[in-house]
């Protein structure tokens, strides 16, 4: 199982060392770093390291390498999903995972990684029992700590960790009752030159926050549940009546958690929301090329499509661009050879169009690759997938007795 | 106290409220400040300084100093300064273990405390504590806690076990713990069952035989219900263990798969990925007209597909798996190539996985989408994934044959980018391109030509160096070619020079009047000036096939060639169905058998996939998959980092024929063969030539050992000799019935039993060769590796009509022991390479050492006193025989037949002594004692030798010979 962690940052700097077995020496970390040295980018390095008695597993998230140590043989996934389980709790508690917030909070890191692990065996990690265990840091509360030298560790027991819904603490109560879902949708499409489909899917997640007093149990239901090709669900979704019925019936944890993901991959269903049209080309003689890119809105359902970022990878001989934007701006950086063009929110009737000439290093051969142009955007209100989002109902099926006035249902679909 | 005093202001100012306070250092030693604070009578200031401990403590400065001082911390009601100071003894205990016993008291106390938290945490924190002494106090709390009303305190205590068994396994065996870790498994708690489960995997992973988790369908039925209701943690730990069940039938079979399936749909990746494990593995058992089985395929596609948008990390490890899953099942993905498109901002790890799967799906189908795909990576900016790309065009070709054309155009287009690394990838592929294919895209050698001189890798350089030697007779210059890179020959690497021999050997067969010349420059410089033994083994073969007979010349090295398989990169059949059992581990991320790396489980049994029980087709072997019944598997080449790799140093590149016909001769063992031998195998015309003096120089060096030390009876010829005293001695030794050596499964459908026998002083290896696979079998040939007592062939193995399907042929090969000598582990063992027209095929055996006892074993009464008193008492070993109904005379003749000689007999209290000895091969005596007591079945056996490794093995004769 799970031996010991070690945090690096970006730098190279190992500020954290937690251990669940015996205390195994920081030197084992060498083999991460010359692993870390090879692969250049922090992106790449290889997230199964091999050492003549150890395996190294990391994950590098929020530019800290999580770095663990096996010694048997383990499931890899098993310890990955749990190296992002720490990394969210770490957010969730302190708001951001950085190194500074863990150095901040290196006690409760220590405390929470206990609680977390046993010899090796996960033991806690849902988020509504370790707040019970261990309360989070808030000002006001390291304010009361010191002052009255009460302390941020729970006395009790927790009341989920044992019931068969583990990741629900009892007791909860609220004067205003309220659930919101979240449905986030991402599209990732590869098109060609001519603008046809290469590949396109929708990965999409429904993150919930519910705030309801006592027990309640909550049914969600899709109009075309046909169209989800895969879904993985919370723990604390029902399975068999969702194989039965295609409902969602659950017994949500307290506050924020995610759902389900779930995957679409029916093309038909995926309209892309823009088109671009996209003219590069270099002359055969004097070292120059041409650009001129345009984009427009193709299927936005009456939606404004906002946060429109156009990014091209030119190949390696492009020196410097010298273009006009007609909206926003662009950026070309003659080392990573990256033009990006912050367009922002797209107007339909004046379409933003960036056009100009290219410089190339001169005597270099015409490039022969073609550069390959990334769009990202962001549309409120509008789930892709269409016929799925807006049709989602959500049901009490019971409702907590005693102080529940209403059930304040909200939907943002973005 | 002027740090604490300046805390203190700090404290007044309201300053930054963070822990990172703790890091602050004085000027003062910073140890001793702290010392004087833990001694505070103030809790909260008490609680400061630990938590200003601990903090030092993750960076990994050394607070141990501090010991005495934080343990007296830890008798207080606070729960927070109880578990940091606990924190605090799991890192020091073991440095200090005196001072650790002073924290036992309050370990014991807490056990019993009202609080179940407290409780839980006493008995997991003690189980950290890594100190004999602790791990004494700990039984009786741990087994309170096991039986605690608590689950979670049940639950802690089950891991506990675990905790325990890793610092000593023998306490946790002696106090039953395990037996009480066992029936946690029915416990009523899911958590509980889940941790118990977990704690017992990781106890059987170091005791691989101990039979811990006795799976039953009674205890499977209350894993799979435990399964729906434990977290997700828990849920992986009894997939994993459900997947080492063997279920009794098919019913059964799908039965767990219908309970496992709703795991598929889990937000965490590795329940999915368990799950997908074991309904692989336990589909296998289901009949493929199933309608279940169907639905199980159609169900196993999506959840992985949807593993490949989780982060890169997890992405990495599912495709890694994916690629065994592709290998063993392409029906589940086949329609899904698009997940596996390559995306920009991919890691590049991740999209070395994905180009991988994409090859293995690629199809006739959905040719043109990859080739497209492909063609695009090849112009990308990351070298590895530029070159792979490249690679993977090639292989497309060679996989899907109506695309072979365009692939190869494609290549072209890559070549005329000119770009270093592209070119020179390009060309190795085509080089395969042209072996699948020969004769029908030769037209593009001449672009290949002109890209000879950047060419600066070896593998490149040997792939063009083939191309030409193979094409000779088409390009004009070839002969110009090769004799510039000939220049350069020393400085190559050894691919290149080999590939460079045999080109221009091919190139003089075919142009044979132009190039005699640079023939003859080219043999002298791999046979004289090379160090290499391969090239000059290689050269000298060539040289005397050149001078002997240039028309068999022509037939060997001009010989059609095999096509290459389509997949030269597939796992090997019985590895595959290994890994697929292992899906989810670190073994299937290395796709290397668990046994192969990871430390401490050497003994890992190697998991296999249950046999189909479905109608009629329970006889199948479960790897053959969609292709007919009894079709041998596709070829494989076999891995090189075989351990017996180097056995036969057949070469299994261009000229095969050559190297075995030459082998066996070689090995005819008795001295004086040798020179003959290959004198009249080479002919007499070679005398000016080296060869001569380097090959008979090589030979007696690899004369064994043992021949020096009884030159008396020395090897085979020696036992030849022999023959005719031995005819009258009753043969009556036992040998033992044939068994199994090779697995048809493992040997492309050949199937090897036999036996070892000495009849009348000679060995013998009885065989029988059975081919199990659709085609004929020619060309056997064997070879042993080197061995403890120097058994080698002493002829060719007579397999003189090939072996056609089904047929079994029964061969005796007469050993001799003048091979080279090694010690092997165990001693009897024997490392055995089989070669047929189809490949060559390793297997291991041991023979009764009986085999090595010689005819003339008997010693001098005299001389046996005297050696009896001279071999020291410490090689003396004593045996047990058991149940042997035998009077002394009969035994001491049975013994005889099997050269085990009764030197004398003596009685004394109604016991026999028999004095027995026995000689081996070479030349080392064994004594021994045997006493038989009248009434008493079991003898008692003492045996001295000088060499006391081999007693064990000759107490394994007698027991053998007596009993049979």
């Amino acid at each position: 199982m799970i031996h010991s962690l070690f945090l690096i940052n970006n730098a190279g700097d190992l500020f954290l060392e937690k251990h669940w077995k015996s205390v195994i020496s920081r030197s084992v970390c060498d083999y991460f770093f010359e692993a870390r040295e090879k692969a250049v980018e922090p992106d790449n390095v290889p997230p199964v390291i091999r050492t003549p008695h150890h395996y190294l597993i990391n994950i590098y998230r929020e530019k800290i390498f999580f770095v663990s140590v096996i010694q048997t043989e383990v499931p890899p996934l098993f310890v990955i999903e749990f190296l992002h389980r720490v990394a969210e709790t770490f957010q969730d508690y302190f708001g951001e995972c950085s190194e500074s917030t863990i150095k901040d909070n290196v006690v409760i890191v220590y405390e929470l990684l206990e609680e977390m692990l046993d010899n090796g065996f996960p033991l806690a990690t849902e988020s509504n029992i370790l707040k019970e265990l261990i309360r989070p840091p808030t000002i006001l509360r390291s304010m009361v700590n010191t002052i009255t030298g009460s302390s941020n560790v729970g006395e009790t027991l927790p009341t989920g960790q044992l019931s068969t819904i583990p990741w629900r603490r009892a007791g909860v109560k609220y004067t205003n009752n309220e659930a919101y879902f979240d449905v986030v949708e991402e599209i990732d499409a590869i098109l060609d030159k001519s603008g046809t489909t290469v590949f396109a899917e929708i990965q999409g997640v429904i993150d919930a926050c519910v705030k309801l007093s006592g027990m309640p149990d909550l049914t969600l239901s899709f109009m075309n549940p046909r169209l989800l090709d895969d879904v993985s669900f919370h723990p604390c979704v029902r399975y068999k009546r969702w194989e039965s019925e295609r409902v969602i019936s659950f017994v949500p944890p307290d506050g924020n958690f995610q759902l389900m993901s779930y995957h679409i991959s029916a093309q038909n269903l995926v309209a892309i929301p823009v088109y671009v049209k996209q003219n590069i080309s270099f002359f055969e003689t004097g070292s120059s090329g041409r650009l001129d890119i345009t984009v427009g809105p193709k299927q936005t359902m009456g939606k404004t499509v906002e946060g429109l970022v156009v990014t091209v990878h030119m190949p390696k001989v492009v020196l410097s661009a010298n273009l006009n934007a007609t909206q926003g701006t662009y950026n070309y950086d003659p080392v990573t050879k990256i033009l990006v063009w912050d367009i922002g929110k797209l107007n339909p009737q004046k379409l933003p169009n960036l056009k100009g000439s290219l410089s190339l290093q001169s005597g270099a051969p015409k490039p022969e690759e073609n550069p390959s142009l990334n769009i990202d955007l962001k549309i409120q209100q509008l789930a892709i997938s269409g016929r799925l989002g807006s049709f989602i109902s959500v049901g009490c099926d019971s409702l907590p007795a005693g102080p529940c006035d209403k059930a304040l249902l909200l939907l943002t679909l973005f | 106290m002027e740090w604490a005093s300046q805390l203190c202001e700090n404290r007044g100012l309201g300053s930054k409220m963070t822990d990172s306070k703790y890091f602050t250092t004085t000027k003062k030693g910073e140890i001793f400040e702290l010392k004087a604070e833990l001694n505070s009578d103030k809790k909260e200031k008490k609680k400061e300084a630990v938590k200003k401990v601990i903090a030092s403590m993750t960076v990994g400065k050394d607070v141990s100093a501090l010991f005495p001082d934080v343990v007296n911390c830890m008798q207080t009601d606070n729960l927070e300064l109880k578990k940091l100071v606990y924190l605090y003894l799991m890192n020091y205990a073991k440095s200090q273990p005196d001072m650790a016993i002073m924290a036992v008291n309050t370990f014991v106390k807490d056990c019993e405390d009202l609080n179940p938290l407290i409780r839980a945490l006493a008995v997991r924190t003690m189980g950290c504590i890594r100190v004999d002494k602790i791990t004494e106090y700990l039984c009786e709390p741990l087994r309170k806690c096991l039986k605690d009303e608590d689950p979670y305190v049940r639950k802690t205590a089950a891991v506990c076990v675990a905790k325990l068994h890793d610092i000593n396994a023998q306490l946790v065996e002696d106090q039953g713990f395990l037996d009480t870790l066992k029936d946690l498994i029915s416990d009523s708690n899911p958590m509980v069952v889940a941790n118990a489960v977990a704690a017992l995997s990781e106890i059987a992973e170091s005791h691989p035989n101990s039979n811990l988790l006795d799976l039953n369908p009674q205890t499977i039925n209350k894993l799979l219900t435990a399964l729906n209701e434990c977290t997700e943690w828990g849920q992986i730990f009894i997939l994993d263990c459900l997947a080492s069940y063997l279920p009794r039938d098919d019913r059964e079979s799908q039965s767990i798969c219908e309970r496992v399936t709703p795991r598929l749909s889990h937000a965490n990746s590795a329940v999915v990925l368990s799950a997908v494990k074991v309904l692989m593995k336990f589909m296998e058992m289901l009949p493929k007209d199933l309608d279940y089985y169907g639905t199980l395929l159609k169900k196993l596609a999506p959840p992985l597909v949807t593993l490949l948008s989780a982060e890169p990390e997890l992405q990495y490890v599912a495709l890694r798996n994916i690629n065994l899953i592709v290998q063993k099942r392409p029906e589940i993905l086949k329609h899904e190539m698009k997940v596996f498109f390559v995306k920009y901002n991919d890691p590049i790890y991740v999209k070395l996985e994905k180009l991988d799967i994409m090859i293995r799906l690629a199809s006739q189908a959905n040719i043109a989408q990859v080739l497209a795909e492909l063609k695009e990576y090849a112009t990308e900016v990351d070298v590895d994934f530029v070159r792979k790309a490249v690679r993977a065009i090639g292989r497309c070709a060679i996989k899907v044959e109506q695309s072979a054309e365009r692939c190869v155009s494609t290549l072209l287009d890559l070549i005329q980018t000119k770009v270093n690394y592209v070119v020179q990838e390009a060309i190795v592929v085509i080089k395969d391109i042209f072996r699948k294919y020969p004769n029908k895209y030769e037209s593009v050698i001449a672009t290949l030509c002109e890209n000879l001189d950047s060419l600066d890798e070896p593998e490149a350089r040997a792939a063009m160096i083939w191309i030409v030697g193979e094409y000779a007779e088409r390009i004009d210059n070839a002969d110009e070619l090769l004799e510039s890179f000939l220049e350069g020959f020393h400085d190559e690497s050894t691919q290149v020079q080999l590939q460079l021999l045999t080109a221009i050997v091919k190139l003089f067969l075919k142009k044979p009047t132009e190039t005699q010349e640079l023939v003859q420059q080219v043999l002298s410089l791999a046979t004289q000036d090379s160090d290499n033994p391969d090239l000059r083994d290689r050269g000298y073969i060539y040289w005397r096939l050149l001078s002997t007979d240039p028309v068999a010349a022509k037939e060997v090295v001009l010989a059609e060639k095999p096509l290459i398989s389509e997949e030269t990169d597939l796992i090997e059949p019985t590895l595959l169905e290994e890994l697929i059992c292992h899906i989810g581990t670190l073994a299937s991320v290395y796709h290397k058998p668990p046994s192969a790396f990871v430390e401490g489980s050497r003994g890992v049994q190697h998991k296999r996939l249950p046999p189909r029980t479905g109608s009629g087709e329970s006889t199948e072997t479960p790897d053959v998959g969609q292709s007919g019944p009894s079709e041998a598997p596709p070829a494989v080449i076999p891995s090189q980092g075989d351990l017996l790799g180097d056995l036969l140093n057949l070469d299994l590149a261009p000229p095969t024929a050559t190297v075995p016909s030459v082998q066996p001769s070689m090995q005819m063992g008795a001295m004086d063969l040798l020179g003959g031998g290959l004198d009249s195998l080479l002919g007499g015309d070679i005398g000016g030539s080296p060869s001569m003096g380097a090959g008979l120089g090589a030979a007696p060096a690899a004369m064994p050992a043992s021949l020096g030390s009884a030159p008396a009876v020395g090897g085979g010829l020696g036992d030849l000799f022999d023959l005719g005293g031995g005819v009258g001695m009753p043969t009556g030794s036992y040998v033992a019935p044939k068994t199994v050596w090779l697995l048809a499964m493992k040997a492309k459908g050949l199937e090897i039993s036999g036996t070892f026998a000495r009849r009348g002083g000679i060995i013998q290896m009885d065989l029988s060769l059975t081919n199990k696979a659709m085609s004929v079998m020619t060309d056997f040939a064997i070879q042993f590796n080197r061995n403890s007592f120097g058994l080698a062939p002493a002829g060719p193995l007579q397999v003189l009509t090939p072996l056609s399907p089904n047929q079994t042929i029964d061969v005796s090969l007469p050993l001799s022991t003048s091979g080279p000598v090694m010690k092997m582990e165990p001693l009897n063992n024997l490392q055995v390479a089989v070669k047929n027209n189809i490949d060559v095929f390793y297997f291991s055996c041991q023979y009764p050492l009986s085999l090595l006892f010689v005819e003339d074993g008997k010693m001098d009464r005299q001389v046996f006193l005297a050696t009896w008193k001279d071999i020291p008492n410490d090689n003396e070993a004593q045996f047990q025989i058991k149940d042997i109904h035998l009077n002394s005379d009969v035994a001491s003749n049975k013994l005889q037949g099997s050269n085990i000689f009764t030197i004398a007999k003596r009685t004394v209290e109604g016991q026999d002594m028999l004095y027995q000895s026995v000689k081996l091969t070479n030349g080392i005596w064994v004594l021994a004692e045997m006493r038989i007591q009248t009434g008493n079945p079991n003898y008692t056996l003492s045996i001295k030798c000088r060499a006391p490794e081999v007693c064990p093995f000759v107490y394994q004769c007698y027991e053998l010979v007596l009993k049979n």
